[in-house]
């Protein structure tokens, strides 16, 4: 099983050299200290950065350099400043190649719901609706199941969508698996997790194709 | 050339009344006009409906006004850390209208663009285009969104000079510079203002023409919401 540097370690496995990458905020945040070896990508943060650096050294914060989180962050060379429809247009237009973001719930068809918890305070969802209706590589980074212990893949969202058919792929702390065809396909286990393991923490429909290999980290 | 100076936040708020819709530029704390915020504060205007990615904090930004009773409604993309904010939606008081932060940084942009609508993917299926025309374009289904109408844009940049002309510093340009054109009335603070001729035309994020005043802030405190740093190594 994963802890959440394991599921981001596993997501950056996923970055191709010369992707530009948005990052949400929680796990996929921590995709940025995994990036392997010989792969250049630039992060973008969708209040007007690209080539988002680490945070700043102790004494170096500037109120004027922040993330989509509200963090204090540095701008690495080749770096870029702009506006927010600036912003959304590369979101719109898709020059992202691929954006991480956590969910409450994902669909077998790759709807998504990561913004609204009925009868609970609203706090809006930010770009999440503006990044998932346009990308085209969308990645969720997130735990299998809820504090109830319930599913969070499901055959349909119960909770407010934020996209429809959108999510490509899911990283969990139990699995890898790939959404295709009103399925997800089951393409990787944690380390040390069973299949029957991950089939019971999924309520949605989970294919099973021949021997599911481990995945390596 | 034209000069947009104004003397102080006191002036450059001159005009804001009771039930206007106004824009706050900002994202999160960063880039928001807190000169102007305090004037219309002091100001006591009410019911203002406000365009803003955020609400402020408690105490800080559009928290000021919020506690003082003075919004009736938020147009924002993100709510949080405001216990104020929180309280009063709960009560009712508080109208709020939440789209997503692309869609609220366009419909700034098309108004000062002259585009009174547009079609966007983002929000289809979700309860945001509940009411919305729908077309699909190259196979897929977008909604109609409005341009925003606002009587004022409140905005903060890092330079400015007499005729209007703002540059913005980091992350703080944000949503300052579309709300800066879509104001009909826009007012800009500025941690520096210049004479004509010292800033470069080339490097100009905002033209004046936008610009209908233009005021050095008296006090930037510039408040970090989240406070995220690297520990220097002791050996």
């Amino acid at each position: 099983m994963l802890d959440k540097n394991g599921i981001a370690q596993r997501i950056a496995q996923e970055l191709k050299d010369r992707y530009y990458v948005n990052l949400g905020i929680g796990i996929p945040t921590l995709v940025a200290n995994f990036i392997p070896e010989g792969i250049n990508v630039e992060f973008q943060s969708e209040n007007g950065i690209l080539g988002m650096g680490p945070f700043p050294w102790e004494g170096e914060e500037d109120a004027d350099l922040i993330n989509a989180g509200k963090q204090t962050i540095t701008a690495l060379a080749g770096a870029s400043f702009f506006d927010s429809a600036t912003s959304f247009g590369m979101i719109r237009s898709q020059h992202i190649h691929m954006t991480v973001l956590g969910a409450m719930e994902v669909s077998q068809n790759g709807d998504i719901a990561n913004w609204k918890i009925p009868g609970k305070m609203v706090k809006g969802m930010g770009g999440a609706m503006d990044l998932v209706a346009s990308a085209e590589n969308i990645i969720v980074a997130m735990m299998h199941t809820n504090k109830s212990g319930e599913s969070k893949l499901l055959p349909e969202c119960s909770l407010p969508l934020t996209g429809l058919g959108c999510v490509k792929k899911v990283v969990t702390e139990l699995a890898v698996m790939e959404i295709k065809d009103g399925a997800f396909h089951l393409i990787e286990r944690a380390p040390g997790v069973s299949v029957d393991t991950i089939k019971a923490a999924t309520a949605g429909k989970l294919i099973i194709d021949g021997d599911i290999p481990e995945m390596k980290l | 050339m034209i000069t947009k100076i104004v003397a102080n936040s006191w002036e450059a708020t001159e005009g804001i009344t009771d039930g206007m819709t106004v824009m706050f530029g900002g994202f999160g704390l960063c880039g928001i006009p807190e000169n102007s915020i305090a004037a219309i504060r002091k100001r006591a205007v009410k019911q203002l409906t406000c365009i803003s990615n955020n609400a402020g904090v408690d105490g800080f930004g559009l928290g000021l006004l919020l506690e003082n009773k003075q919004i009736k409604k938020m147009i924002s993309s993100y709510v949080g850390e405001n216990n104020e904010f929180e309280k009063q939606m709960i009560s009712g008081e508080l109208e709020v209208d939440l789209i997503p932060q692309g869609t609220l940084a366009e419909r700034c942009r098309a108004a000062g663009a002259g585009i009174p609508a547009f079609f966007t993917p983002a929000g289809y299926g979700t309860e945001v285009a509940e009411g919305k025309e729908v077309r699909i374009f190259n196979g897929k289904p977008h909604i109609l969104e409005l341009a925003f109408d606002a009587s004022f844009a409140f905005v903060k940049a890092w330079k400015g000079d007499e005729a209007g002309n703002l540059i913005f510093k980091g992350t703080a340009r944000n949503f300052n510079p579309m709300m800066a054109m879509a104001g009909k009335i826009t007012v800009a603070e500025v941690e520096e203002l210049l004479p004509a001729g010292s800033l470069d035309p080339n490097a100009i994020h905002v033209p004046g023409i936008f610009v209908h005043r233009i005021y050095k802030g008296d006090h930037f405190e510039k408040r970090i919401e989240q406070r995220t740093v690297r520990q220097r190594k002791t050996s």
